[in-house]
């Protein structure tokens, strides 16, 4: 009787205790000794183990950045594999510090969901991938076609919308994840294949035969991919957003992984605020005043991190087109640090 | 007892009671407490952290497509509460067509396992032993890819007698189209089937009065099958037919059968009969073998003590574990998660969660709705088991 009373009272505890508050998520992730991050799992290019078992990514190098400047080591990092169903409700209920997961900035998503986009890393559009042998050059005659998809995606409605705007017949297939629904693709199970324009030639590689399958031109809507916080705690929304921007930055300043200790002794103001020998910008953001000395040195620059996963020096390559430097073209824009 | 004795013991029992409804009262309002306080902290959490609470979702339209719906629905114009219903019935459909077919197969394993037969009882235990030890979702993959492989490409469709096709995006029937006029020939199926009811009433009324037989079969045939023919001739054939064509890409119109579907109906029926092939097998043994024995003193083969004496009596052993499997059977058509098919699971605490964001909600409206389906199917079968009870004279 008495062990069920003391039970009893330390569910009654528990029960009733509160979470802990929205701001306190540097402190969480100093005191853990790790910062957790959310990623794919699955997706090639942007955030998948190695054979070795080693996380390599664009999401990935965006972590080990994060990782990087609170303590100076990329590899305090744990991945979470998250399908596309549960990656939301694992950033709400505090299961990880962030998420890195190609994830599409939407109006929903901002407001009711009670998370906050920081800042778009990889511009991107949805396209369609289907058999070169179906003689299929446009997604414009895929009329009455059956599409495999990933539920629970801006993938899912796009698809819905497109297909209703052109006046074309559609028959949806939806999978919990994409690996299952790209293996029913390979299956003919459905002629074509949907999703983000970066993951159809990641995805491709992983089917028998990529020279068999062709990606078609069409863009069928904005897929602006971001990196995700919990609403509430701004100061972990600067630390995470302006990680993005001193790789802009850096990039845009020609300091790279290979010369940033050379860089160190420069007399450019901009690049002296940015590698933090000038100013307490660090600081502010509750970081050593180096952190961007650490995030390009540990990780690299944003061109650094396209290429070596998603660009020419990976097998993917696909090319910068709108990812490119406001200077060469592209969106990228980073706002100066001063 | 002297009566002082009498009332101290009185007392000693009416304080011990008294204590005992309180401890219940104290341990009442603890839980009571619990439960308040757990609400009320997820409230606050969902609050602080401003995730949209409440049901506003529901009249919010869906945007995705469903690849099989009962009902009319439409990804532009269909609202999430929609989308529910399509999960809903897609559920339902699975569970009504699984639950019949588990009953038939596993009365037919059960009894088989109890064959004089020795290859057929052999066959019949290695089934249930080899069906019930392997995890349900790994059967159901091997049906989905068992069944998927096994099927031609879309261009090279068998072609079904009759206007349909047969490849691996699905069966493709034509389609039934029903004319308004249709309801006549519904009506007179529904009388036909009361009047035969009626009449082997009366003919079962008139053997244990007389011990005569009355010709019971052709007058039913007449009467189930007869009535509706007649009326839809009457009608003007209001039946037509909409034909499967081959398009560019998929076959369009007609009625569409998913692998999916077969692949879990499959998968269900399978696993779930194994099971109730055990609980028929110990619904049978149970029966006193007196019985059997009576039955066949009395000059009744294997076969009609079986149908007359032995499995009737043991119904009443074999109604309660059939609920508790029927319950499963229906749980477990949640695992189309796993292939695809667009059942509540899939519809609503998929897809509808992700796009709203609104956890809480909808796993609580998802576990509401399969409690309310199985409260109503045990209440059915308890129904039922009570006819089978035996009655005390």
């Amino acid at each position: 009787m008495k062990r069920l009373v003391t039970a009893l009272s330390c569910a009654v505890v528990l029960a009733l205790a509160t979470s802990a508050a929205g701001s306190q998520t540097l402190k969480a992730v100093k005191d853990r000794g790790e910062l957790i991050c959310g990623a794919n799992g699955t997706l090639a290019g942007f955030g998948i183990p190695d054979p070795q078992g080693n996380w390599t990514g664009f999401d990935v190098d965006f972590c080990r950045a994060i990782a990087a400047a609170i303590f100076n080591d990329p590899t305090k990092v744990k991945f979470v594999p998250l399908t596309a169903k549960d990656r939301f409700t694992a950033l709400q209920s505090g299961e990880v510090d962030v998420l890195a997961r190609n994830t599409t900035w939407t109006l929903s998503r901002d407001t009711s969901l009670g998370l906050d986009f920081v800042a778009v890393t990889f511009y991107d559009g949805q396209g369609f991938m289907v058999r070169k042998a179906l003689k299929v050059s446009s997604a414009l005659e895929l009329n009455d076609a059956a599409v495999c998809v990933q539920q629970g995606t801006t993938t899912e409605l796009n698809l819905a919308d497109y297909f209703r705007t052109n006046h074309m017949g559609l028959k949806t297939v939806t999978f919990a994840t994409g690996e299952e629904a790209l293996k029913a693709y390979e299956s003919s199970r459905c002629d074509a294949y949907t999703t983000d324009s970066s993951g159809l030639f990641g995805e491709r590689l992983k089917l028998a035969q990529p020279t068999d399958h062709l990606v078609l031109p069409e863009i069928i809507s904005k897929e602006p991919l971001s990196p995700a916080v919990r609403h509430g705690d701004n100061q972990w929304t600067d630390i995470v957003r302006w990680t993005h921007f001193v790789m802009l930055n850096a990039e845009e300043l020609g300091v790279s992984k290979t010369n940033v200790d050379e860089k160190l002794k420069s007399d450019n103001p901009e690049i002296r605020r940015l590698l933090g020998v000038e100013g307490q910008y660090g600081e502010a953001l509750g970081l050593s005043n180096d952190w961007g000395y650490r995030i390009i040195k540990l990780v690299g620059n944003y061109g650094e991190v396209f290429e070596r996963n998603v660009g020419q020096g990976s097998p993917l390559k696909i090319v910068r087109g709108l990812n490119a430097l406001w200077t060469k073209g592209g969106l990228q824009y980073a706002p100066p640090i001063r | 007892m002297t009566d002082e004795a009498h009332s101290v013991g009185h007392a000693a029992h009416r304080s011990r009671r008294l204590g005992g409804i309180a401890v219940q009262v104290a341990l009442l309002l603890l839980i009571g407490g619990l439960a308040y306080g757990a609400i009320v902290n997820a409230a606050q959490n969902l609050a602080r952290a401003h995730v949209a609470t409440g049901f506003g979702f529901w009249q919010n339209t869906a945007g995705f497509d469903i690849s099989q719906t009962l009902i009319s629905y439409s990804a532009s114009s269909s609202s999430f509460g929609r989308a529910f219903w399509v999960g809903l019935l897609n559920t339902l459909l699975v569970a009504a067509i699984g639950i019949v077919l588990a009953t038939g197969l596993g009365f037919l394993v059960g009894i088989a396992r109890l064959s004089h037969n020795w290859l057929l009882a052999r066959i019949a235990g290695g089934y249930v032993e080899l069906i019930r030890n392997v995890p349900l979702l790994l059967q159901l993959l091997f049906w989905y890819n068992a069944v998927l492989k096994s099927l031609p490409d879309v261009r090279e469709s068998i072609a079904v007698p009759g206007g349909g096709f047969l490849n691996s995006r699905g069966l493709f029937l034509p389609r039934p189209e029903l004319a308004p006029a249709f309801t006549a020939v519904i009506a007179a199926s529904l009388t036909g089937i009361v009047a035969a009811i009626v009449l082997h009433r009366l003919a079962r009324r008139r053997q244990e009065r007389t011990g005569e037989e009355s010709p019971v079969l052709w007058p039913t045939l007449g009467l189930v099958c007869g009535l509706p023919l007649a009326a839809y001739v009457l009608a003007g054939q209001p039946l037509t037919f909409s034909v499967p064509e081959m398009g560019r890409f998929n076959v369009r119109g007609g009625l569409e059968i998913l692998p999916e579907f077969a692949a879990l109906v499959l998968a269900l029926t399978v696993y779930t009969a194994a099971f109730i092939a055990e609980v028929v097998r110990a619904g049978v043994l149970s029966v006193s073998s007196g019985q059997s024995e009576a039955a066949h003193a009395l000059g009744l083969r294997s076969a009609a003590t079986l149908r007359l004496v032995v499995v009737p009596q043991a119904m009443r052993v074999i109604v309660p574990p059939l609920t508790s499997q029927y319950l499963n059977l229906i749980k477990n058509s949640s695992l189309a998660v796993a292939i695809g098919y667009p059942d509540l699971v899939q519809v609503f605490t998929g897809t509808v969660l992700n796009i709203t964001g609104q956890a809480v909600e909808v796993v609580a409206i998802t576990m509401a709705v399969y409690l309310a389906i199985s409260l109503l199917t045990s209440l059915l079968m308890n129904l039922y088991a009570r006819s089978t009870a035996i009655v005390e004279r």
